[in-house]
């Protein structure tokens, strides 16, 4: 069957290997472009967040390239994103496609549905269990090492002495680790981006400004979605981190780790409930970013986006108490990059000053 | 003694829950100030207190704060999670951080309450809450037994009330005085038209500009959320095949399919707030279902603080014009064949 996903950062490698390895033909989605946004945006509700907007656009475009299943990661609230699936559905089905979407929920709080979904996917693709548990590593293994080159390619951007470089390597990285196909070679094809990417030209001696970048996990992950953000921070010469990568989230998703664990207690003073989304994450991450010095943060949300808006009414009163920058930046359809690269110069300004006067003040 | 002075805010949970809460208070040897009906001072009041991103309610709600905080010892406001036993059906995730929210953005408030209301839990949930709260006003024992029969007592009224269409505000009136209710205004209608929509906006008669009375004389029958019964609202999850993760949403679409399968009405109207979360969802379902039931006419209201009594009249209007017109191309069809 052809079967299609989500595009999510460059995840799309490991998703597209998994569906390969269970015995169906994977449909690989364009990347998003303007084209996907506006598809997104036609059918989806006006106020949908943009995660929705653009999925919805993605799907279309899988469509159109044939894909006859989809298959997605649900949820339970307390916020949106699990109940896209069912809208997603309802729209589709609208517009007169049999497209069918396959949404898999927590398999903790929908054990039985879970495992009939699953035992569905493997019967069409004539895959036994055990060729499903071994298909599990390898996509495992790519997931994380894309997240590993991806965040190398953060730190080492700010330092690169020819601008662009870093993107440049960057890509071809990217179309190094779609080929391999068995968890050596995987890990092999890692090492080689990893040394890659160490070998272009720095500058050491530069001292970057500190960004976090906190907010709604989907506009952090997809470069099309944020802008391309951090790429854009690091050519202007800054140290960016963010809250959230995908192999980790996939980690946590299934039990709280002990970084959560912290982030939300470190929450607790301005935010003392679950709101759904990552609400929580980005009040506790911004204290985190601010005891390890960072000099700023920026949050990003989805226009609309209910728990940042939340975080966002408090993050002030954090800001204030952590002494630390914060700047929000609500992402929307209309957003075009040159808007992005005003308000960053702005707030880069800012930081830089901050900073010489604190300089100033240690004399 | 001088009697401590508990504020409710008039407006979000005001509208389904302040008969209990007032009962329970009173009670108590409380007395409870609310703030006044919305008016465009609140709205002033909370747009300056609130993150402009957020809704107009949750706006309207900071105001209400804001113009309460003075007079009053204790803030109630509760931070509402979970009203029944179901696993996932929660508040809109700004009702969760509400307490928070507020308290981040307002400057002097008085001592809060913010007792987290689950009702998913133990066996007698709302009796531990009851007892939770008024543990924090020092109160224990059987007087706080008594004051949460009494105002379990007030409330069953007050939803029964509800179910018979008795006006909102009227309704609240009515079982706190302990007073029975004056009938509502009769018109003669023509129209069944289902006004769906979360209390807060629907009830507000601010908000949604005097809409019931204005309805009236155009000789429309309004139908609520409310207004249906209990049991035949919660029969209509089947239609989806999952529900919903908020409990106003859960009960606006459930509505929604009662009046589009069994009551029938000749038009839906969704009124919602402008830039609303949940209603992003629910709004896209509402026009989907009345559009593969019949087609049911289905029109949309979106609300924020621009919004003009004018421009919500014109529209529902040339609505009810439609659908008038509707009903008469109907009966042609029908002498003409029959
Ligand atoms: S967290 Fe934000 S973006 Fe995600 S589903 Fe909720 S509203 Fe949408
Ligand atoms: S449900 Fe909608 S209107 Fe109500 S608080 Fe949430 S976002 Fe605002």
């Amino acid at each position: 069957m052809k079967i299609s996903f989500p595009i999510m950062g460059n995840s799309y490698l490991a998703f597209k290997q998994l569906v390969k390895d269970i015995g169906h033909e994977p449909i690989v989605a364009p990347l998003p472009t303007a084209r996907t946004m506006s598809l997104g945006t036609m059918y989806a509700p006006e106020f949908a967040c943009i995660p929705f907007k653009i999925m919805l656009g993605t799907y279309l475009e899988a469509i159109e390239k044939g894909a006859e299943v989809i298959v997605a990661s649900g949820g339970h609230g307390p916020c949106r994103a699990g109940y896209y699936g069912v809208l997603h559905q309802k729209i589709i089905q609208d517009l007169g496609y049999d497209t069918k979407i396959i949404v898999f929920d927590s398999i903790a709080k929908t054990y039985k549905e879970f495992i009939s979904k699953l035992k569905w996917l493997l019967k069409t693709g004539q895959t036994s269990w055990w060729q499903f548990l071994k298909a599990f590593r390898p996509a495992w293994a790519k997931l994380k090492a894309l997240d590993e080159i991806e965040i190398l390619s953060y730190h080492v951007r700010p330092y690169e002495i020819n601008t662009g470089e870093t993107t440049r390597v960057y890509r071809k990285c990217l179309q190094l680790m779609d080929e391999p196909i068995t968890p050596s070679d995987i890990k092999e094809a890692g090492e080689v981006c990893v040394q890659m990417l160490r070998n272009i030209p720095q500058d050491k001696s530069r001292k970057p400004l500190k960004i976090g970048i906190i907010g709604e996990i989907y506009v952090l992950i997809e470069p099309f979605a944020n802008l391309d953000i951090q790429a854009t921070l690091g050519e202007m010469g800054v140290y960016t981190e963010r809250a959230m990568h995908l192999f980790h989230w996939i980690k946590e998703n299934t039990k709280l780790s002990r970084h959560e664990k912290k982030v939300i207690k470190l929450a607790q003073p301005y935010l003392r409930q679950m709101i759904g989304g990552h609400g929580i994450n980005s009040i506790g991450e911004t204290v985190m970013f601010a005891e390890r010095g960072f000099d700023g943060v920026i949050q990003l949300a989805p226009f609309s986006c209910i728990p940042e808006i939340v975080a966002k009414g408090i993050l002030p009163q954090v800001s204030h108490d952590q002494e630390i920058s914060v700047m929000t930046i609500f992402l929307d359809e209309m957003m075009g990059k040159a808007g992005m690269q005003t308000r960053l110069e702005a707030f880069v300004d800012l930081l830089l000053q901050r900073r010489e006067h604190r300089l100033a003040e240690a004399l | 003694m001088t009697q401590l002075k508990i504020g409710f805010p008039r407006t979000l949970f005001y509208f389904l829950y302040y008969p209990f809460w007032y009962t329970f208070f009173t009670e108590l040897g409380c007395e409870v100030v609310t703030s006044l009906p919305t008016t465009k001072y609140s709205l002033d009041l909370g747009v300056e207190e609130t993150v402009n991103d957020a809704c107009l309610p949750i706006k309207l709600y900071h105001g209400h704060v804001a113009e309460l905080k003075e007079q009053v010892d204790v803030l109630f406001m509760p931070r509402m999670v979970k009203v029944r036993k179901m696993e996932t059906e929660v508040f809109c995730p700004k009702f969760l951080g509400l307490p928070d929210m507020v308290r981040n953005s307002i400057a002097d408030l008085p001592r809060i309450i913010d007792e987290k209301v689950d009702l998913s839990k133990g066996l007698f949930p709302k009796w531990d809450l009851c007892r939770k709260v008024a543990e924090q006003l020092e109160k224990r024992g059987f007087i706080v037994w008594q004051a949460y029969r009494q105002a379990q007592k007030c409330q069953d009224k007050f939803k029964q009330y509800l179910v018979q269409g008795i006006e909102v505000q009227e309704a609240i009136d009515a079982v706190i005085e302990g007073r029975i209710c004056h009938e509502s205004k009769q018109f003669t209608t023509d129209i069944d038209l289902a006004i769906l929509g979360y209390p807060y906006l629907i009830y507000d008669s601010f908000v949604n500009v005097g809409l019931f009375e204005k309805l009236g004389h155009m000789g429309i029958k309004p139908w609520t959320v409310e207004m249906v019964p209990p049991h035949r609202l919660e029969a209509q999850a089947k239609y989806l095949p999952k529900s919903l993760f908020w409990y106003f949403s859960n009960r606006t679409i459930r509505a929604t399919f009662y009046y589009l399968h069994e009551k029938k009405v000749d038009g839906i109207v969704h009124v919602t707030a402008f830039g609303c979360g949940p209603d992003a969802m629910v709004d896209k379902l509402m026009e989907l279902e009345a559009k593969h039931s019949g087609p049911i006419p289905f029109l949309t209201l979106s609300l924020d603080e621009q919004t003009g009594e004018a421009g919500i009249f014109t529209r529902i209007e040339a609505f009810v014009d439609m659908l008038r017109l509707r009903r008469k191309n109907d009966e042609n069809i029908f002498s003409h064949h029959g």
